[in-house]
């Protein structure tokens, strides 16, 4: 099952400056390990070598933030969007 | 009516008003705490008092000394007003894109600007404030991401409110910034009634951090780490420009004119009052109207709206 997959302008580079991609999964982490395998670049900068999200990265299936549903473990299905966003600051 | 000796005093106490009229499910209220009624005009205002009168209890601010402070807005209105009530001088560092009215409040209360790279957001202003901190260290730098008075104010003064005017409270929802809101009112909310959600709603980081040079630019406040706000919050949500935009014309509808972070907010709760069979969820409204006139959120086509507010800190 295939799920689009919304790249920061920071990440582009690393998907041919793609700003949405393709990528397989029935979970996120399966998902953006089909995205590593497409895209070796973007290894290492959304999940850590430790299989981590990693820190200033925060991921929505939707509109919600996965950290908060099941992590990486958060289901997808193929009408879902993931998106990846850079963690900043307001106030 | 009651009297007041200094402006200051007028921070907190803000009005809870029932807007279910605007609540998708028949067995959801939704009640909105009108942070737009403090005196410099937003939420901030609370933690500005609590950061300023926590350093002078611990003698590190004295009358006629320098504050510095970054800001995308609020946090510096609400010091300039605390400052020119108590006597301090008070330079705050805004992005460059934030509205007009946010630059006239500062000047009208005497605060000097610094401008910050827009493309930087938030970070940049946070970069640039960290930097003249440590070159003038006689200056007092309240830092508001990290400073434990930030999420006092809400724990002390937002959240016994809410208690006190909705004890039937089921889910909190409000915006994510320093995440001080969240973090005081949740975890106020949650020691009297642990079954309470707290649900926090935030901006997506768009065409403001393309200053970024790499994810490892990134930014959480100490304050989130530091008081468990991950474990804290039960969810949180992205909200974009033109449905917070579509959001705050609603509010308009039943006579609330809000900021557009509130908006979101009402966006966030409306989500939840339709996923929930019953409940009260109340959320927070974290500034008026009136720093967002020029925006024409109300009345310009809002496609132009929300292309406008893309560039536009906000939150």
């Amino acid at each position: 099952m295939a799920v689009a997959v919304r790249l920061p302008t920071i990440l582009r580079p690393d998907a041919g400056g793609q700003a949405v991609v393709s990528a397989e999964g029935t979970t996120v982490g399966e998902v953006f390990a089909d995205l590593v395998r497409q895209y070796p670049a973007l290894s290492g900068k959304v999940v850590t070598t430790g299989g981590e999200l990693h820190k200033f990265v925060n991921v929505y299936v939707n509109d919600d933030d996965v950290r908060y549903l099941d992590k990486l473990e958060s289901k997808v299905i193929d009408t879902d969007e993931v998106s990846i966003l850079p963690a900043v600051a307001g106030g | 009516m009651a009297r007041y000796t200094s402006i200051v005093e007028l921070i907190g106490e803000t009005p809870l008003l029932d807007v279910s009229a605007l609540s998708p499910n028949p067995g959801v209220a939704l009640l909105v705490k009108l942070e737009g009624h403090n005196p410099g005009g937003s939420v901030k205002d609370r933690i500005a008092r609590s950061m300023v009168e926590a350093a002078e209890r611990d003698g590190v601010l004295a009358p006629g000394q320098v504050i510095i402070e970054s800001s995308s807005g609020n946090t510096g209105i609400g010091l300039a007003l605390v400052a020119r009530a108590k006597g301090y001088k008070l330079k705050v560092v805004l992005p460059e894109n934030v509205s007009i009215e946010r630059r006239q409040l500062l000047e009208i209360y005497g605060a000097e600007i610094i401008s910050s790279p827009g493309s930087e957001g938030s970070n940049g202003a946070v970069k640039v404030a960290q930097k003249l901190a440590a070159d003038h260290p006689e200056w007092w730098y309240p830092y508001q991401y990290a400073n434990a008075a930030n999420p006092d104010a809400h724990y002390t003064g937002t959240g016994p409110e809410i208690w006190r005017d909705c004890p039937e409270i089921t889910h909190f929802v409000a915006g994510l910034g320093t995440s001080g809101t969240l973090l005081g009112v949740g975890r106020y909310l949650k020691e009297q009634n642990p079954a309470v959600q707290v649900w926090a709603v935030e901006p997506p980081a768009g065409e403001m951090v393309d200053g970024l040079k790499s994810l490892d630019e990134g930014y959480i406040p100490p304050i989130f780490i530091d008081h468990g706000g991950a474990d804290l919050l039960d969810r949180k949500k992205v909200v974009g420009p033109r449905v917070s935009i579509e959001a705050v014309r609603r509010l308009a509808d039943v006579g609330v004119l809000c900021g557009i972070s509130t908006g979101a907010a009402l966006v966030g709760a409306l989500k939840c009052a339709a996923e929930i069979e019953s409940g009260v969820v109340v959320f927070l409204a974290a500034d008026g109207a009136w720093k967002y006139l020029s925006t024409g959120a109300w009345t310009d086509d809002l496609d132009e709206v929300t292309e406008r507010a893309r560039h536009t800190l906000y939150f």
